[in-house]
């Protein structure tokens, strides 16, 4: 696959190639991704801010292009990460779901290789997937919860780099055509 | 349909993955009072629906019944009205009887508080004249009614006892025209109050003069013998100007609330008429004259010339000698008679021991101005006013009747309202009205049960009498 930094949008569907991954890629990843939320900042509490699971289901719907299969990742990646948190089972799915989705449907439109596109977007998705976290915690759960948006949009912003430097490290799981 | 999943397919599935962690959702989670989610969301998405249908429900059973359904509404209506029907008649029955009871209570308690021996008595019949203003009642002789006893009610009186029957009274109401009473207003204006035929009596024989006014109350008077004084007759709607008496329409008050029970007055008592209501301001009065001055005069009229109009006739005539003034002929200009020297020189035919008392100022004040109203400017201050109503002042005044056996240091200084005091000081304008309040005067010092019928014309036909015997003190003391 060759890079284009001039252009960022797709003319059709077909200009963008499907990413294929080996079968261990999809399961070795988001388990390591949700056990590092997930232990992680037990031991290093300054790396709590960062939101792996949301950059691996965002990672993986933007590169597979492909809606069905975003969303699936962000689902079972959102349970696993519900399993081992104290919200209540559903929350994060339903969220990572909702994000899994929307990032296939941009991949699908966007040359997502760039990757200042990347920036973008795992900045967009973290605002997103915090808000939307924020919405359903009141909306379903009746609980208040406030949403500090510039405390977000700083946390966001280190997400997107941190996730710039994944995707590039998980482009190489990539298989080759 | 099938293009159709396939052309949504995405959306599809993205909606059933969130539906089925939306149910993972709900199932696990549970609030702060431990009720599951699921259970909160099917409640609250349950009931507004449950809500709906029930409205709609009981909007379309409401409807059924309220505009479909109206077979039965004509019968139902007609059992509601007789119905209603009823309980306007049971409603009406009721009050009766509560009016009923508030009047036998009312009949009890003017009975307890009444000094005159009363018997109650019930309406039974009405005269049959279309014009007589007559009705029977159920006490007759056998009760101790005799004719010519006076009925009342605690309203006022009703009329009196024409007819009297071993077991059945006829009464004559007070609007039969044959009807005819003393009364007397509360600012103590006589009259004979006459029936009319009409809801109305008129009160006749009342000078044209006098000063009555609408919402006055009026009452018996007791001149007549028949109704005892004190009682209500009425409150005067109507006052028209005449000559030479006023029209006056009475609206009795004896028949407001309707005629069925009565009181027959078996022994009157005279009551005292209530004072008018007025805003007036009140003025000094001085204290009667000792009585060891003024009890000769009466006891012993030789010493003075006549009565007491002749006296201060006779001191005022003294007076104008000893200033070189005669009365009624000085031309205008000149000098008018000083009456402030009427109490320092001694009347003839006067013991001087009285000087002091005419210098107090009752003789020489109501005297003076019928000579010489400019003469004396301070004369009406120390006024006792003649207006004091005779037949009020004897009641509403105790000074003034205890005022012969008691010393002038012993008594206060009675107060009068201001505005009788011009009326004091004013000269007579009609020597008819100054004789007639000289009846009036004498009449109301007469005890009481003895007082006269009064007879208001009479007075005009004694001119010369008048203007002495209007400011005649009365010989007890009391002031007027």
């Amino acid at each position: 696959m060759t890079y284009s930094g001039e252009r960022i949008l797709l003319s059709n569907q077909r200009e963008g190639q499907i990413s294929r991954f080996r079968k261990w890629v999809f399961l070795v990843v988001p388990l390591l991704a949700v056990l590092f939320q997930a232990y992680v900042p037990t031991f290093f509490p300054k790396l709590s801010f960062l939101e792996m699971p949301l950059l691996v289901v965002v990672y993986f719907a933007i590169m597979r292009r492909n809606q069905i299969s975003g969303l699936t990742v962000g689902a079972l990646v959102g349970l696993a990460q519900d399993s081992l948190s104290k919200s209540p089972l559903g929350m994060f799915g339903i969220v990572n779901t909702l994000v899994g989705y929307f990032a296939a449907s941009v991949g699908v439109r966007i040359d997502v290789e760039h990757g200042f596109i990347r920036l973008l977007l795992g900045f967009f998705f973290f605002i997103f997937h915090q808000f939307l976290y924020w919405v359903m915690t009141r909306a379903l759960l009746g609980q208040d919860m406030t949403f500090d948006l510039a405390r977000t949009a700083v946390v966001g912003l280190l997400n997107a780099i941190v996730g710039v430097a994944l995707f590039a490290l998980l482009d190489r799981l990539r298989e080759r055509s | 349909m099938e293009s159709l999943l396939n052309r949504y397919r995405n959306i599809t599935v993205l909606l059933l993955v969130i539906m089925a962690q939306l149910v993972l959702l709900a199932v696990s989670a549970k609030n702060p009072e431990d009720v599951r989610f699921i259970r909160i969301w099917t409640v609250t998405a349950i009931t507004p629906a449950a809500r709906v249908l029930e409205g709609l429900r009981g909007g379309g059973n409401g409807f059924l019944h309220n505009y479909v359904l109206l077979h039965d509404t004509n019968a139902e209506n007609r059992r509601l009205r007789d119905e209603v029907d009823k309980l306007k008649m049971e409603n009406v029955f009721l009050k009766n009887e509560l009016n009923t009871a508030d009047r036998a209570k009312a009949l009890q308690v003017f009975q307890q508080h009444t000094r005159s021996k009363t018997l109650a008595a019930t309406i039974i019949a009405n005269g049959a004249g279309t014009n007589s203003k007559v009705v029977f009642v159920d006490r007759g002789t056998a009760s101790g009614v005799q004719r010519g006893m006076a009925v009342v009610t605690p309203d006022g009186i009703v009329g009196k006892v024409i007819a009297a029957y071993p077991t059945a009274s006829q009464i004559l109401l007070m609007t039969d025209p044959d009807f005819a009473a003393g009364v007397v207003t509360d600012k103590g204006v006589h009259g004979t109050l006459k029936g009319n035929g009409t809801p109305q009596c008129k009160v006749d024989y009342v000078a044209f003069e006098e000063k009555v006014e609408v919402g006055e109350w009026v009452y018996t008077s007791g001149d007549d013998r028949i109704f005892p004084r004190g009682f209500r007759v009425g409150i005067v709607r109507t006052v028209r100007p005449g000559q030479p008496f006023k029209e006056i329409l009475v609206e009795p008050s004896g028949n407001q609330r309707g005629l069925e029970d009565v009181l027959i007055v078996l022994e009157g008592v005279h009551e005292r008429i209530p004072d008018a209501p007025s805003g007036m301001q009140s003025v000094y009065m001085a204290a009667p004259p000792p009585a060891d001055e003024t009890k000769p005069e009466v006891v012993a009229p030789t010493t003075t010339p006549g009565t007491e109009a002749d006296r201060l006739r006779s001191q005022y005539k003294a007076l104008g000698d000893e200033q070189k003034h005669q009365w009624g002929e000085n031309p205008p200009g000149s000098k008018p008679v000083d009456l402030t020297k009427l109490g320092q020189s001694p009347a003839p035919g006067k013991n001087p021991a009285t000087s002091p008392a005419g210098s107090a100022g009752a003789p020489a004040s109501t005297g003076a101005p019928a000579a010489a109203p400019k003469a004396s400017p301070a004369a009406p201050s120390t006024v006792a006013p003649p207006k004091s109503s005779p037949a009020a002042t004897p009641l509403t005044n105790p000074p003034a009747k205890a005022a012969p056996g008691a010393a002038p240091s012993k008594n206060p200084p009675a107060v009068l309202p201001a505005t009788q005091a011009p009326a004091a000081a004013a000269p007579p304008r009609n020597p008819a009205d100054a004789g007639r309040r000289m009846n009036q005067s004498n009449g109301a010092a007469l005890p009481e049960g003895d007082q006269p019928v009064s007879r208001p014309a009479a007075p005009a036909k004694q001119p010369g009498a008048t203007p002495a015997k209007q400011i005649t003190p009365l010989p007890g003391g009391a002031q007027h």
